[in-house]
């Protein structure tokens, strides 16, 4: 093998890529939670809503999940962009993973609610709870218990997908892994870093996730 | 006082109660009895709102139930209920499913509602088991959470829809324990049962339901005894 490794480079890096690895994190945090709101709302309208909403959501879950995420980070970069609306790369990719989670989320959401029993609404009215404090305190609990595994699944996905941010000019962890290696042409030993990182991250999410879980679902 | 006047109830094309004409006063048992789809358990759902109705009138204590102006939520304090598949709420402890609804329905502060959940699980025997979640409680006992869960609301009326169909048999005779208790005590009860014997025990009235039809309702000796009708007969023939 005539190559030679040279990692330490990659190490000078390693407090820029860090900072990237938190920009990763912060766009996939955000695009959850609005993803989940989103979702909540998608979900809700797919089951309840009046046919024209009830269409659009369901439209927008089917694109969000019969396409590339890559495909509809381009929407809100060049799509929009050859509209005269040009967006940041961070706001693409924002807007790209938020598209996407709320898709694959209403699914989940729609899954969590439909396994509820409907004689759980009956017992909870019955005690003279109004609807929305029957949703609140009876409904989304349960099915928060349902839908929290397929979540932080989601989350990680999240994470993950944020690295089609470099396609767009955004600057987090692949972007700026990708910015440091086609200067210095060690493209490798600063991708396997990142991977690691990469790694480290979404281990972290996971045992975040189970310890919140425990702490929620004594059940 | 419970006032049932003409009710009509349609599922679809099906009628499913078909002019009931039904009172039950303060401090009386009735129960209701009949073969599976005779259209008793709808009837409950009726006396508190939870199914809608194309005809007639309910009415609780003066309040028409089906009435637009009517606060449904607060007429349905006055109203307990207990379910076939008693329905505790899995999420939360056996205290949290009494307290539940005193504390975000009438209002009651946590202590308050804490003490009146506590009141309610050791009358209906279950002192023990305060921070059990219901998955660790057996049917029985689960039912008689979802008794102390209506009860919790002080309510004027219990209404029991099969309390003790879905369990299993060893597990029937706490429950019905539990509901001559609440008898004894002189609360007003409603109870759609297959249970002859409580029928006939507990109650001071029993009423025959046949295909949405109030064939007969009377004492339970006259109706064990001397049937009138004779779906009554060959329905009281067919379960002894």
């Amino acid at each position: 093998m005539d190559y030679n490794f040279h990692w330490r480079p990659v190490f000078r890096k390693l407090p820029e890529l860090l900072e990237a690895g938190l920009l990763t994190l912060e766009v996939a945090v955000l695009s959850m939670v609005l993803g989940i709101t989103i979702g909540l709302g998608l979900a809700l309208l797919r089951m309840k809503g009046p046919t024209p909403l009830r269409q659009i959501a369901t439209t927008w879950v089917e694109i969000a999940r019969n396409t590339p995420a890559l495909f509809q980070l381009f929407f809100f970069g060049f799509g929009l962009g050859a509209f005269g609306l040009h967006l940041s790369p961070y706001l693409i990719v924002l807007a790209g993973l938020t598209f996407n989670n709320a898709g694959y989320l209403a699914e989940n959401f729609r899954g969590g609610f439909l396994a509820v029993p409907e004689t759980q609404v009956r017992a909870a009215r019955s005690l003279g709870m109004t609807a929305v404090q029957t949703y609140v305190r009876i409904i989304i609990p349960q099915v928060l218990k349902i839908v929290y595994h397929p979540m932080t699944n989601q989350m990680v996905w999240a994470v993950l997908m944020s690295s089609l941010g470099m396609l767009v000019g955004f600057r987090e962890l692949s972007g700026e892994t990708q910015f440091f290696a086609s200067k210095t042409y060690r493209i490798f030993e600063y991708f396997a870093v990142t991977a690691v990182i990469y790694y480290v991250i979404v281990k972290i999410i996971l045992l975040a996730s189970n310890l919140v879980a425990r702490r929620l679902f004594k059940y | 006082m419970i006032e049932i006047k003409q009710l009509h109830k349609y599922f679809g094309a099906l009628h499913v109660l078909q002019g009931i004409d039904l009172n039950v006063s303060k401090g009386e048992v009735l129960s209701i009895i009949g073969s599976s789809g005779s259209g008793k358990s709808t009837l409950l759902y009726c006396i508190n709102g939870l199914e809608e109705i194309q005809q007639g009138q309910v009415v609780v204590d003066g309040t028409t139930v089906h009435d637009k102006k009517t606060d449904i939520n607060k007429l349905r304090q006055r109203l307990g209920m207990v379910f076939q598949q008693w329905n505790s709420f899995p999420h939360l402890t056996a205290l949290e499913n009494v307290a539940l609804a005193p504390k975000i329905v009438k209002k009651a502060s946590k202590d308050q509602a804490k003490s009146i959940a506590e009141k309610q699980l050791k009358h209906v025997g279950l002192g023990d088991k305060l921070d059990v979640y219901p998955s660790a409680l057996s049917g029985g006992q689960q039912q008689r959470l979802a008794i102390a869960r209506a009860l919790a609301m002080e309510p004027e009326y219990m209404l029991f829809d099969e309390a003790t169909s879905a369990l299993d048999p060893e597990l029937v005779g706490e429950v019905l324990d539990t509901m001559r208790l609440l008898a004894e005590e002189g609360m007003t009860m409603i109870c759609v049962t297959h249970e002859m014997g409580f029928a006939r025990d507990v109650s001071d009235r029993v009423a025959y339901f046949h295909q949405g039809v109030m064939e007969e309702v009377g004492s339970p000796e006259q109706i064990f005894a001397a049937p009138q009708s004779v779906h009554t007969q060959k329905f009281l023939a067919n379960v002894r």
